[in-house]
């Protein structure tokens, strides 16, 4: 079945595309979360043109495939900045993925947020108004803290989806995991054993992710519910 | 000390400082008015009670004293400060007005000492020693010291509700609104939140307490409002009110709760 010439040959390459893979991750669900943030609080603020822009935003990023989107980061805007601004710009292909992937992320998060603020009774934010706090103050200590806990299965969900969408930026030309394993099978034509250990690879990023993602949960509960004895450990 | 002097030893009540003055107050819910027109002076020191039937605008009028809902017109003095002038900062305002709410509203994120101490630390009000040094006299106070490194949820109702009334406190406001304090509780709990309510009538708080208890409000307030399809249709002390209404719709709701 190959596996074994796999190992040899295309370990390496395969390894080098997963180091990318797990950086532009990362990277994108740091800034994604950041940018997902700003969003969820334009799109529930009182000012009618930072929920427009917000809306816009959402609206355009889940209404068009993620493949577009790379496409247009890629090669449609550096093309038009060339034409109109700067006709020696350029952008990587890191660059251009990243740019993508924390946007779309972003789009989906600030929708995630939003459930979780949304499920956070009125009576929390009520009860800390009531005591002289300001709107941002209540957010900041009250609301987002219990948001964020409540927004943890959808959080992670998205976590998920996001690194699997990394493969889609081997259209641009990313040598992300996908990427190295078409090349590598382009001159060997080892299909399953190539395309199994890639499977794989994104199987065990995934469940180191799963695992993490339910040991914070846990302990989030238990940090409720076990108040008393947690802080004694401390 | 002029303030004692003019202070009715037995009742607490300063006739010479208005702590509220409600001026024509009417509120809408879209279409709905459920308030049609309130007016109401209260002076420091008194305890009023709230009491009337469901639906008669009791709660929307106590949220209307601290501007969780906005007075559609009329006017709300609160202290001297005018809370239906956009200008006034409420957040300073309500730093001065306590809030005691039905369903507790507790921190869940926080533990009980910290559900006491936030307030006045994020408001800069004291240091984090002081706050934690009146959180714990106030928890104390209201019997819950050992429960300082609990969470709410693994408290019962009525330790709940204590500990948002040492919350509110911990602001040191001079102004205290309870939204049907003890309406959520179980029978057997309503007693020990009724009773550190009743300490505090004692020290002289101004409290406003919109409640469906008849045995507290007849012992323990200086007046007692009756209010039906968002007015106040009578007013006066609990035993005239109780013991003498002169309004066919108190009599009417007297007769069913008492």
């Amino acid at each position: 079945m190959d596996f074994g010439r796999v190992f040899n040959e295309a370990m390496p390459l395969l390894l080098d595309g997963l180091k990318l893979t797990v950086i532009t991750s990362l990277a994108s669900i740091a800034i994604g979360m950041v940018i997902g943030l700003f969003v969820c609080l334009m799109k529930m603020s009182k000012n009618v043109v930072l929920r427009g822009i917000a809306g816009a935003y959402i609206w355009i990023i889940r209404g068009t495939p993620m493949l577009v989107q790379a496409l247009m980061v890629f090669f449609g805007f550096p093309q038009l900045i060339q034409l109109t601004i700067n006709p020696a710009f350029r952008m990587d292909a890191l660059t251009a993925g990243i740019i993508t992937l924390s946007l779309n992320a972003g789009a989906y998060l600030a929708e995630i947020y939003r459930g979780g603020i949304m499920a956070v009774p009125k009576g929390q934010s009520e009860a800390a108004r009531s005591l002289g706090l300001s709107q941002a103050k209540t957010m900041m200590k009250v609301v987002l803290p219990q948001a964020i806990k409540f927004s943890i299965p959808a959080l992670v969900n998205q976590f998920i989806i996001t690194i699997k969408d990394t493969s889609i930026l081997s259209v641009i030309g990313m040598a992300e995991i996908v990427n190295k394993a078409k090349t590598y099978v382009g001159s060997t034509y080892v299909y399953f054993a190539t395309y199994a250990v890639v499977a794989l690879m994104y199987l065990l990023v995934i469940s180191i992710l799963m695992i993490i993602s339910s040991y914070i949960e846990k302990k989030l509960k238990y940090e409720a519910k076990r108040g008393k004895r947690h802080r004694d450990k401390h | 000390m002029k303030r004692r002097e003019v202070r009715d030893t037995v009742t607490n009540i300063n006739k010479e400082n208005k702590k509220v003055v409600v001026t024509n107050l009417h509120k809408y819910f879209d279409k709905n008015e459920v308030l049609t027109g309130i007016d109401a002076t209260i002076y420091e020191g008194e305890v009023v009670c709230v009491i009337g039937p469901s639906g008669s605008g009791k709660s929307t009028f106590l949220r209307c004293l601290n501007k969780l809902e906005d007075a559609t017109s009329g006017e709300i003095v609160i202290d001297g400060y005018d809370i239906t002038d956009k200008k006034i900062d409420i957040n300073k305002v309500r730093e001065n007005i306590g809030m005691v709410f039905q369903q507790f509203n507790l921190f869940q994120n926080m533990t009980v000492l910290k559900n006491i101490m936030m307030a006045p630390v994020s408001l800069n009000k004291m240091t984090k020693e002081e706050a934690e040094q009146k959180a714990k006299e106030l928890l104390r106070r209201v019997g819950l010291e050992d429960k300082a490194d609990s969470y709410p949820g693994e408290l019962s109702g009525g330790q709940q509700q204590r500990v948002a009334i040492a919350r509110a406190l911990a602001m040191n406001p001079d102004i205290m609104l309870f939204d049907e304090p003890t309406s959520a509780l179980d029978p057997e709990m309503v007693g020990e939140v009724l009773d550190v309510m009743k300490e505090l009538a004692a020290d002289g708080m101004t409290m406003i307490v919109v409640t469906h208890e008849m045995g507290f409000a007849r012992e323990v307030s200086d007046r007692v409002l009756f209010m039906a399809d968002g007015v106040i249709c009578e007013e006066g002390t609990p035993e005239e009110v109780f013991g003498n209404p002169q309004n066919e719709r108190t009599q009417d709701f007297l007769r069913k709760v008492l």
